[in-house]
């Protein structure tokens, strides 16, 4: 009995690392960005393990996207983030009363998102984690800060892709069992479907005329279509709503209820405009302000 | 258990993928690992030479890489046209190329177990080294080694779940499914790596079966 509970312990301890494992990048905590935001002093938030665990160790560790350009993104030569999702990791830190130099980033992949939330490895999440139901039983949200929409990123020369139901029989790409890929398949939009690891491959995909279309959120290709606007161009014909929220710890009210104060606190006073337009602005596209959910 | 039954298409569906691509590729590489044995023990340098640089060539080449190459970097060669499954065949390619390197140094290693003396006397028979080696010497290699032959399998058989990455959704995609509909990942990981295990189970099986009935020979 006691070997079988050993073993189960071994599986679940190895299966554990090996999520946790792929997602941190080790060495990766010194690079801060630039102070941009007033800090606020004398926080207080009551109630909140979070808060407190986070006011204990003395800096907070924001779980961020490293490879999507304009929302969260790592510069590999500067090691430097920069995006709309960064700014408003950024921002939330700088209300909460923590300097930049007290936040550290973690990258942590689409996957294990809810994971490392639950087990406490990041404070909060900011990196196109879009609101639903069942990933609410798991983690919390504050939001939604950003609503995008999924849509298509086409050659700058294609012509004859101008929406979901002119897909049919075109390769469409996305990231292997992504929520944008399933609705492809789910809506019959077309029966070619690749899936690769990243987006940045199916980008490059397509540029290289293997694919027809990268199908995702319309922020994310917005991102790319503004890295290089010569070659790709989004079809900007959204068909689904998904609304990007800050994965918070569950059962922690207090503290959800001091960002979305923060966020709403932004909205208000032009804070989010401002991030908004040195960012994904950039792209050309204007962005119409979320609602937060206030429940 | 509700992860498994709510997703059971999921788990169905990427499960038949990973037995397809392991059967297919399982039986090219033991024939393309065979021949590449028999042309490193083979009398024609230039055979030999071949065996050598494939199996120190492909072995030490990360399978990633290989199922990089053939995902993005074969098609700009622009050598096959338009294939509707080709992201499933390039998989297939990747693996048995990659195990094809491995199964041809076990099986050399069981012709080295073949000794020298069964080798004259055939050769003093007269016979060629075809015949040698169809009648002599790989038939008493083949039971040998199978052992090492089935871990080769299995490693196989665990490596197909790289496809998930390069567009072949098999039991490695399983766990970014249930992750983007919001399951508890952990949960559907513990069913994937069971149902690793009762695959590898029959192959433990025919190892079993196959040594008891072999021994006999010794």
């Amino acid at each position: 009995m006691r070997v079988r509970t050993l073993a189960v312990g071994l599986l679940v301890g190895g299966l554990a690392l090996t999520a946790c494992g792929k997602e941190g990048t080790p060495g990766d905590t010194g690079s801060q960005p630039p102070p941009q935001q007033d800090v606020a002093t004398d926080v207080k938030v009551a109630d909140s393990p979070t808060f407190d665990r986070i006011k204990g160790r003395g800096k907070v560790i924001i779980g961020v996207k490293e490879d999507q350009p304009g929302l969260g993104f790592k510069d590999p030569t500067t090691g430097k983030y920069s995006g709309f999702d960064i700014e408003i990791a950024n921002l939330v830190a700088a209300k909460l009363g923590f300097k930049p130099e007290q936040v550290e980033y973690k990258a942590v992949a689409s996957a294990g998102r809810e994971a490392a939330i639950a087990n406490g490895n990041v404070d909060y999440y900011v990196g196109t984690y879009t609101i639903n139901a069942k990933r609410k039983e798991q983690i919390s949200f504050a939001g939604p800060y950003f609503t995008a929409g999924q849509d298509l990123l086409v050659r700058k020369d294609n012509t004859d892709i101008t929406g979901p139901e002119t897909l049919k029989g075109k390769k469409v790409c996305s990231v292997t069992g992504s929520t944008p890929i399933q609705k492809v398949r789910n809506d019959k939009l077309t029966d070619q479907i690749v899936e690769l690891q990243t987006y940045s491959q199916c980008v490059t995909q397509l540029d290289q005329k293997q694919i027809d279309a990268v199908t995702t959120d319309d922020a994310i290709l917005k991102g790319y279509a503004a890295q290089e606007s010569t070659k790709f161009k989004v079809v900007g014909k959204t068909f689904s709503q998904e609304p990007y929220g800050i994965g918070l710890p569950k059962d922690d009210k207090a503290f959800k209820d001091k960002v979305t104060q923060i966020l709403q606190g932004a909205l208000d006073d032009g804070t989010w405009q401002k991030i908004y337009d040195n960012t994904l602005g950039k792209s050309g596209s204007p962005a119409t302000k979320p609602t937060l959910d206030k429940s | 258990m509700n992860v498994l039954l709510d997703n059971s298409d999921i788990f169905l569906n990427g499960f038949v993928n990973t037995v397809k691509l392991f059967l297919i590729a399982g039986v090219l590489c033991l024939i393309l690992g065979t021949i590449l044995a028999m042309m490193r023990v083979s009398p024609v340098p230039i055979f030999r030479a071949f065996g050598t640089v494939y199996v120190t060539v492909v072995r030490n080449t990360p399978l990633t890489l290989v199922f990089f190459f053939f995902a993005f970097a074969f098609p700009l060669l622009e050598i096959v046209g338009e294939l509707r499954d080709y992201y499933f065949f390039a998989a297939v390619i990747a693996l048995t190329l990659y195990t094809s390197a491995f199964v041809c140094e076990v099986v050399r290693s069981g012709i080295n177990t073949v000794p020298v003396g069964q080798i004259e006397a055939s050769r003093a028979l007269g016979l060629t080294f075809g015949q040698t080696l169809s009648t002599i010497v790989l038939p008493q290699a083949t039971r040998s080694v199978v052992p090492p032959m089935v871990s080769t399998m299995v490693a196989l058989l665990k490596n197909t779940t790289i496809a998930a990455g390069f567009s072949v959704a098999e039991a490695g995609a399983i766990r970014d499914i249930l992750s983007e509909k919001g399951y508890n990942v952990t949960v559907g990981m513990l069913w994937v790596a069971l149902f690793f295990i009762i695959l590898v189970v029959p192959l433990t099986l025919v190892q079993r079966s196959l040594e008891k009935r072999w021994s006999v020979a010794r």
